[in-house]
């Protein structure tokens, strides 16, 4: 980089390339808003999924677990956890914790309501039925 | 010290390394609750410890990077700092507000944390990396934004140079798009879509024009490299990463319910996001190659040449290789992605700031240099912290490869508990090398204290 490529040629490279680039991420975006509603399972937005995403969100749930890939790596996929299990036994798992077998990984326990338990179950339902483009690869997550 | 204000950078500096202390800490309890998954359960479950772990990761980052600024404003826009009173008090605000948050979360179930801190006004709360609650946040974005108003204001009565002006707008990006965190749809996919323009554009995005202006700050003052070469460097590094990591952004928009367009843009675009890592390295050494004075702080140019190199390897290499759509199908969310979170925040801003300490603290202490002693100590703790992050990053990619077999390649899937407990050797392995870190990080710390003939004063 000698001579004449200058540093403010190279300032305005800058400017110019992040604008546009910036642009077309934004309008991306404006084209997912739009594609979203055929895939991200918004019809079955309920209430009780609601409450589900709260309850998930409030027992840091994320810091053990990966839901559709993004968490901690330390306890298993729930993104189709509704799928490999089903919801009686995401309850009694739940209400079971934590098996206290020495030396296995722990999970706290809860004290959740019978409610709060079915709007967990709900939320995880939904979650399962998300287009993941095909992921996981299996039911193992 | 050129300018007296800079000396509000100190105590940033020394917050910034204790927290980094608490960080590797809880890193370790994690790293042996992987093979003793009882170990401090229940006092310290491991959800608990992982939130502690980040979140002290990325505030001591932010103190590092704070203290940079007030060091590095004053004596590149040749004035003194706005209000240096301002800059203490917000120094105290956000130390006590995150010691707060800390206790808080050892303390309280998250569950009762979140009643008793408002996240049924809004919730916000319980998402990776943004756990904070919802005072913490606002406390958050108060003192960013009475920090980039103090450095602002001092940058607009002085010299306007190309390094203080990437440094801001970084800063500013910082804060801008950590409001996103203040977004949190009911509606999932919405959720993590924007959930990423706090993360992704953050680490891949604003954070990295904080990471070059560091970097090209203290290469002007080690090489005396003429500063119209390094800023022209500068502008084109960080002209390459914004239009990887922009669009690079889309490879987190593989499997998360975005449309599927979004393989072809992600994969095509982050796997060109190493070119701006790569011309990092190239340029660190390329300054250093051509110095002009032999500076007698050679430890910071070590960091300076590592962060440069460990950058290219943990975000530019170890992000390449999952980051391909085909290939990310398999490795996502996996140990893959712990191996790269690893050495890539390690690499670039870890070093970054222990970069400019190196550099700036000898100064605030009244000194170009430390002793030789001193340094050859420091250059120790970066060797044995650097080599047992690689040694971390390669434990766990085997991990991650061994994972991906068993429980996402194979015909016959197995269990993720069943998996984990096949692959447990290595992380025993990583936990080994975890506790050469912080034996790294203890040396490093006891050079601070190492005596010795100092080098010429400054002035």
């Amino acid at each position: 980089m000698s001579g004449t490529f200058t540093k403010s040629m190279a300032r305005n490279i800058f400017y110019g390339g992040s604008m546009f680039f910036v642009l077309l991420f934004l309008a991306l975006t404006f084209d997912t808003m739009k594609v979203l509603p055929q895939r991200d399972n918004r019809a079955n937005l309920t209430q009780a999924v609601i409450n589900g995403k709260k309850i998930w969100e409030t027992r840091n749930c994320i810091g053990c677990h990966t839901l559709l890939g993004e968490g901690a790596y330390f306890a298993p996929e729930l993104g189709n956890v509704y799928t490999r299990r089903g919801p009686d036994f995401i309850k009694a798992w739940i209400m079971g914790q934590p098996t206290g077998t020495p030396g296995r990984r722990q999970m706290p326990q809860f004290n959740l309501t019978p409610q709060e338990l079915d709007d967990l179950v709900a939320f995880l339902k939904y979650s399962s039925e998300i287009n993941s483009a095909k992921w996981p690869p299996n039911i193992e997550g | 010290m050129q300018y007296k204000s800079q000396a509000v950078a100190k105590p940033y500096f020394i917050a910034a390394i204790g927290l980094f202390v608490g960080q590797i800490l809880f890193g370790l309890i994690m790293g042996l609750q992987y093979v003793v998954g009882d170990f401090l359960f229940p006092a310290i479950p491991f959800n608990v410890a992982r939130m502690v772990h980040t979140n002290l990761l990325i505030v001591w980052l932010l103190f590092g990077f704070m203290g940079a600024a007030y060091y590095l404003v004053p004596e590149e826009t040749e004035t003194e700092l706005w209000s240096p009173k301002l800059a203490l008090a917000l120094f105290w605000i956000f130390l006590v507000a995150g010691a707060l948050t800390i206790v808080g979360y050892l303390s309280l179930p998250y569950a009762k944390l979140a009643e008793l801190t408002g996240n049924d006004l809004l919730a916000t709360m319980g998402r990776e990396f943004l756990e904070q609650p919802l005072i913490t946040k606002i406390g958050i974005v108060i003192v960013a934004l009475a920090f980039l108003f103090n450095i602002t204001m001092t940058t607009l009565k002085g010299r306007k140079t190309s390094i203080v002006l990437v440094l801001l707008l970084g800063l500013w990006g910082l804060a801008v798009m950590f409001l996103f965190s203040f977004y949190n749809p009911h509606n999932l996919v919405l959720d993590k879509f924007y959930w990423w323009w706090v993360v992704h554009l953050w680490v891949e995005g604003v954070w990295e024009l904080i990471l070059g202006a560091l970097l090209a700050f203290v290469l002007i003052k080690v090489t005396g490299v003429d500063r119209e070469v390094i800023e022209k460097w500068l502008y084109v590094i960080i002209t390459l990463t914004l239009i990887t990591g922009i669009i690079g952004t889309g490879h987190h928009y593989f499997w998360i319910g975005t449309p599927e367009y979004w393989q072809w843009w992600g994969s095509i675009f982050s796997a060109l996001e190493p070119i701006p890592f790569f011309a990092m390295t190239i340029f660190a050494f390329n300054m250093v190659n051509r110095r002009r004075r032999d500076h007698p702080n050679r430890a910071a140019t070590l960091w300076a040449l590592g962060t440069g190199v460990m950058a290219f390897l943990g975000a530019g290499v170890w992000g390449f290789l999952h980051t391909l759509a085909p290939v990310n199908y398999y490795t996502h969310g996996t140990q893959i992605t712990a191996a790269h979170g690893h050495m890539s925040f390690y690499g670039a801003y870890a070093m970054v700031v222990l970069c400019i300490i190196s550099y700036a603290m000898p100064v605030l202490r009244g000194r170009a240099a430390n002793s030789n002693k001193a340094q050859v100590m420091e250059m120790w703790s970066f060797w044995l912290m650097t080599v047992s992050m690689v040694f971390i990053t390669l434990f766990l990619t085997a991990a991650g490869v061994l994972q991906v077999w068993l429980q996402r390649y194979s015909q016959t899937p197995m269990p993720f508990m069943e998996a984990q407990d096949q692959i447990s050797l290595f992380y025993w392995l990583r936990e080994g090398a975890g506790v050469i870190f912080l034996i790294g990080l203890v040396v490093y710390i006891g050079s601070f204290f190492v005596k010795g003939e100092s080098k010429a004063q400054t002035t």
